[in-house]
């Protein structure tokens, strides 16, 4: 008989996590597909949505990463005071609610923003900002930082002797290290843009709209909500999947690395940098790109801040309430996947990649229909579906360390007759601390944030702080919105940062 | 005794074959070149790898399908012997319970262990504060508590500077062997077996040949041991 190499822990949960996530994928798009009214096809305006989405996540994704080339090369020569935090801050438009960013892009190049301003100041004509190029800015406002990283990392991860080697050869830098490196590291970042390009609603829906800028996903949502067309809405529902199956299988396949990693704060000695001008430049205006939106908020934000409404500070209690619960879920879901372990479960948690919210919460939508008010279990579903979404990254951050575990301790624990509970809590629990946290602050800051489900089934109870914001802004009360963009912005990184605290406190490893 | 009954391994496409006794209360120290398959022979007599056929005995009970934590054998490995997170009396508590619910009879005998290989006062520190011969002790400690009557070392003080392997060597002797333990140690270093073995055994292309007092192979060697030796 064969003996397992590591300590045995019950099967069940992880079985039943996978079920979960495929009823919630795969099911509900059964569900949708079900529903769907195949004779009728697509209409002029459907295949008007499919097009703009293709497109804007096209033109998103290659500016995004045609801007972070210039910007990654200075970090990565450069050493000054503040880099760290200048890195680190380029990890939080992950975090950072999508509306939130909105309403600070709004500020600046809005009807009313400085941009406009200026213009109008010069005696020209003040531009629109809703659009495709709206759509695209936000997005590289958003995924330009993201490539950063990820192209930061493809940097560094050239050894320091390379750079010695080739100024000892006086050979080209750029085409024999650096080209190179860009080459395998740039389309990875692209895929994965253009899928994260591929499946944004909030940003679509604030910055779009109109039938020439409306994504697929935003489609399903006028389906759904004005027109209630479930049979167009599932139409686009599978539309939307297939889309994104074929971007993230792609994408997976592509990437290996964790955009979020460490390792990051080292300069590597160079000698073939003459002109540092250019690279200060190039980081500042980057810098200045990404915090003058978010100093916005905070300009216009805090003198309303005390007259807010009641209503918003019930909606953030929803929304605190939605996110830890949201959290919880999605770490123990990470957890049974990863204990499991095996093939299986690595397509099953990628899969929530390909599936939209909308997609899924349309076919809880038809799911529930029937049975109960879909209000009365909004908070529930937008929960549900939140952990679901942010499975494949809470799985990335612990599914390393879980294998690592087993690799290095699995036959002292088995020599130890260590098993199931005693296994966790003794062993696995304790070292797995620090991605648990990392894990359950992401998912915690990314629900809280989140305007994507709830807008399909909330009414005024079930109010999110991100929906309440976005009526707000629907209703031109600016002040108000920029304070619960505000109080949603503290709220957010509040969360990451207690549960990433939590998880970085003494254990020796 | 610790008996291979035609004990057969295999890892991949290596085999090895045993078909030896290890004596009760002796240390027998396993040598010959790297790859003969020593450390397969410790995976397979700790339950590790399940052999491929032939069983496995111990003073006449049949072992050979237990798992390893059932199994009356204690083992050290090479390295990640010890829990970094676990106090060092929690590293050694879990030789006797593996949930570490420890009666106050049994936190005791953990002091004592620790007391008997000289880290009296040692018990809340975490592994990290000492220092890599001490961390061998703690492990050592567990065996002693474990109470198993077969100790399998697969080579856990390589990492060790020469003067404190051959302390821990000493250790192994004067503990284990005065506990009566059955010691079965994987060694490339002839001085090591010198040191502390009562018997040798050779590992070779594939086999495990009988152990034979340690003195008389050493003073004259097989060719397959001459050619390892050099």
């Amino acid at each position: 008989m064969a003996h397992s190499l590591v300590p045995v822990t019950p099967r069940w949960p992880g079985v039943a996590v996978a079920a979960l996530v495929l009823a919630l994928t795969l099911g509900t798009l059964a569900a949708v597909g079900w529903r769907a009214e195949w004779v009728g096809g697509l209409a002029p305006a459907d295949w008007a949505a499919v097009r703009f989405t293709l497109v804007q996540a096209f033109l998103s994704a290659l500016l995004s990463v045609l801007l972070a080339v210039p910007v990654a090369r200075a970090l990565a020569r450069r050493g000054f005071y503040g880099r760290d935090l200048l890195i680190t801050l380029l990890g939080a438009p992950f975090l950072l609610p999508v509306i939130v960013a909105v309403l600070g892009l709004l500020a600046i190049f809005g009807r009313g923003g400085l941009l406009n301003d200026g213009l109008v100041w010069l005696g020209f004509q003040p531009v629109s900002i809703f659009g495709l190029h709206g759509v695209v800015l936000a997005h590289v406002f958003f995924n330009m930082p993201l490539a950063v990283r990820f192209i930061l990392q493809g940097w560094l991860s050239i050894p320091a002797e390379r750079f010695r080697l080739a100024a000892s050869l006086n050979a080209p830098v750029g085409r024999l290290l650096e080209w190179p490196m860009l080459r395998s590291v740039v389309p990875g970042t692209f895929l994965v843009i253009f899928l994260i390009c591929l499946t944004s609603f909030a940003v679509a829906l604030t910055m779009g709209g109109g039938p020439r800028a409306t994504t697929v996903e935003l489609a399903i949502y006028q389906a759904v909500r004005f027109d209630f067309d479930l049979g167009r809405a599932a139409l686009l529902a599978c539309i939307q999947f297939g889309l994104c199956v074929v971007a993230a299988a792609l994408a997976w396949g592509v990437t290996g690395n964790d955009p979020m990693g460490a390792g990051m704060d080292r300069v590597v000695q160079r000698w073939d940098l003459p002109r540092p001008v250019v690279d200060y430049a190039v980081i500042a205006v980057a810098a200045l790109f990404l915090l003058l939106p978010l100093g916005m908020i905070v300009v216009r934000g805090l003198p309303a801040f005390p007259d807010m409404p009641a209503t918003v500070w019930a909606a953030a209690l929803r929304s605190l309430c939605v996110a830890i619960g949201s959290a919880a879920l999605c770490v123990l879901m990470a957890l049974a996947l990863a204990l499991r372990g095996g093939a299986m479960v690595s397509v099953v948690g990628v899969m929530p990649l390909a599936a939209s919210g909308l997609v899924v919460g349309t076919g809880a939508f038809l799911i529930v229909f029937p049975f109960v008010r879909p209000a009365d279990v909004a908070l529930l579903v937008t929960m549900l579906v939140n952990a679901t979404l942010a499975l494949p990254f809470a799985l990335r951050a612990i599914a390393p360390t879980v294998d690592q575990i087993n690799q290095s301790y699995g036959r002292l624990g088995l020599a130890l007759d260590m098993r199931g509970w005693t296994w966790l809590r003794w062993v696995v629990l304790p070292r797995l601390r620090r991605p648990l946290g990392f894990a359950a602050g992401l998912a915690a800051a990314l629900s809280m944030g989140d305007l994507g489900v709830i807008a399909l089934f909330a009414g005024q109870e079930q109010e999110t702080l991100p929906l309440a914001m976005y009526r707000l802004m629907g209703a031109y009360r600016m002040e108000t919105a920029a304070s619960a963009a505000l109080l949603l912005v503290v709220l957010s990184f509040a969360l990451f940062w207690i549960c990433d605290r939590w998880g970085r406190g003494r254990v020796e490893m | 005794m610790l008996r291979c009954e035609n004990l057969v391994l295999q890892q991949g496409a290596f085999s090895l074959c045993a078909d030896v006794v290890f004596a009760r209360g002796k240390v027998v120290a396993l040598i010959g070149p790297s790859g003969a398959g020593k450390s397969t022979l410790l995976a397979g007599l700790a339950g590790f790898l399940a052999p491929v056929s032939g069983r496995v005995n111990l003073d006449g009970i049949d072992v050979t399908d237990e798992e390893p934590g059932k199994r009356p054998v204690s083992m050290l490995f090479q390295d990640n012997n010890l829990f970094p997170h676990l106090t060092v009396a929690q590293n050694v508590g879990l030789g006797l319970r593996p949930d570490l619910r420890l009666t106050v009879a049994q936190q005791e005998q953990v002091t004592a262990a620790l007391a008997e290989v000289g880290l009296a006062g040692m018990e809340v520190r975490k592994p990290a504060a000492l220092s890599g011969g001490q961390q061998s002790r703690v492990a050592l400690a567990r065996v002693l508590v474990a109470d198993r009557p077969v100790v399998l070392l697969d080579e856990p003080f390589s990492a060790l500077g020469p003067a404190l392997k051959d302390e821990m060597l000493d250790l192994v002797k004067s503990k284990l062997v005065a506990a009566g333990k059955t010691v079965v140690m994987v060694t490339h270093d002839p001085a090591d077996a010198r040191r502390i073995a009562d018997m040798v055994a050779l590992v070779d292309a594939g086999k495990v040949h009988a152990p034979v007092a340690t003195d008389a192979l050493f003073d004259n060697p097989p060719a397959a041991l001459r050619a390892y030796l050099g």
